[in-house]
């Protein structure tokens, strides 16, 4: 029998917090990912099925759709990533695999990503030092694939100002780490 | 210099990778073509002083290919298109 501790993308036993001023940065290791492409000619059924899994339609160009127990980010024409909790749905990949069938190509990122939030009332003056994004028109549902850091990362506007999510290349965890404390500690 | 978009809007070129000439696109077909069709295909290319077709991929945003027209001596964009729309259709 392996007898193997987990740990979070930092290499912790439990999640860091660092706070700065008001603002708090907190490793989310409970998120469970999987991309979903649908396929050519499949479209409509697979964005039909993604409605029916998502309790609505699923997000258009630069938004998100938080949900439970299933949230979706856009990330290119007909492509999505699909985000759940890692305690209920560790298998993310096989559930929606089984439920789009053939629709769309299902595959499984959860071991890809590592997810922090960022939260706090001056979130906008640490994510302007990190990336291009125009925060002025950064509204809560919104979300878009940047650059932190040369880092290629997804920002989800989880409250417009107050809190966003951040998820990044989880072999450059710490790397991403780094970049957003140090950011924190420049900007509060 | 500034990239528009199609489906996220104004975008920086910073954000973008230039992959040539859009002629890249039309590909000889493999059945039919001559080696001189492979010759101009891999290695001849205009270059115009003016407006020019090419082909950007927004590799920090959504991964898709763009067709961007931009005129060589001022970098002025007059057109912005997803490639998959103009693209062979299987």
């Amino acid at each position: 029998m392996h007898d193997l501790t987990a740990i979070t993308a930092l290499g912790g036993i439990a999640p860091q917090v660092d706070t700065v001023g008001e603002v708090t940065l907190s490793e989310i290791p409970d998120v469970a990912l999987a991309s979903v492409a649908a396929r050519t000619r499949e479209e409509s059924t697979c964005a039909a099925q993604l409605k029916a899994l998502l309790g609505g339609p699923p997000p258009q160009a630069g938004r998100a759709k938080l949900g439970e127990p299933y949230s979706a980010v856009w990330v290119g024409p007909d492509q999505w990533l699909l985000s759940a909790s890692f305690e209920t749905h560790e298998d993310i990949a096989a559930q929606l695999k089984s439920k789009l069938g053939d629709t769309a190509s299902v595959t499984e990122q959860t071991d890809a990503w590592c997810c922090f939030d960022l939260t706090g009332p001056d979130v906008h003056a640490v994510l302007e030092l990190l990336c291009n994004i125009d925060l002025t028109r950064f509204e809560t549902g919104h979300a878009t694939r940047t650059s932190i850091h040369h880092l290629g990362c997804f920002v989800i506007c989880l409250e417009k100002g107050h809190s966003v999510r951040i998820l990044g290349p989880r072999a450059s965890a710490g790397s991403l780490h780094h970049a957003i404390t140090t950011a924190m500690a420049s900007a509060l | 210099m500034i990239i528009n978009h199609p489906l996220l809007g104004p975008r920086d070129s910073a954000e973008f990778v230039y992959l040539g000439t859009a002629n890249l696109m039309d590909r000889p077909d493999p059945d039919t073509a001559t080696p001189e069709d492979w010759h101009d295909y891999a290695y001849l290319r205009d270059n115009p002083a003016g407006p020019h077709r090419e082909l950007w991929f927004h590799e920090g945003g959504d991964r898709s290919i763009l067709i961007v027209t931009r005129d060589t001596t001022t970098h002025e964009i007059s057109s912005v298109e997803l490639a998959r729309n103009s693209g062979a259709q299987a």
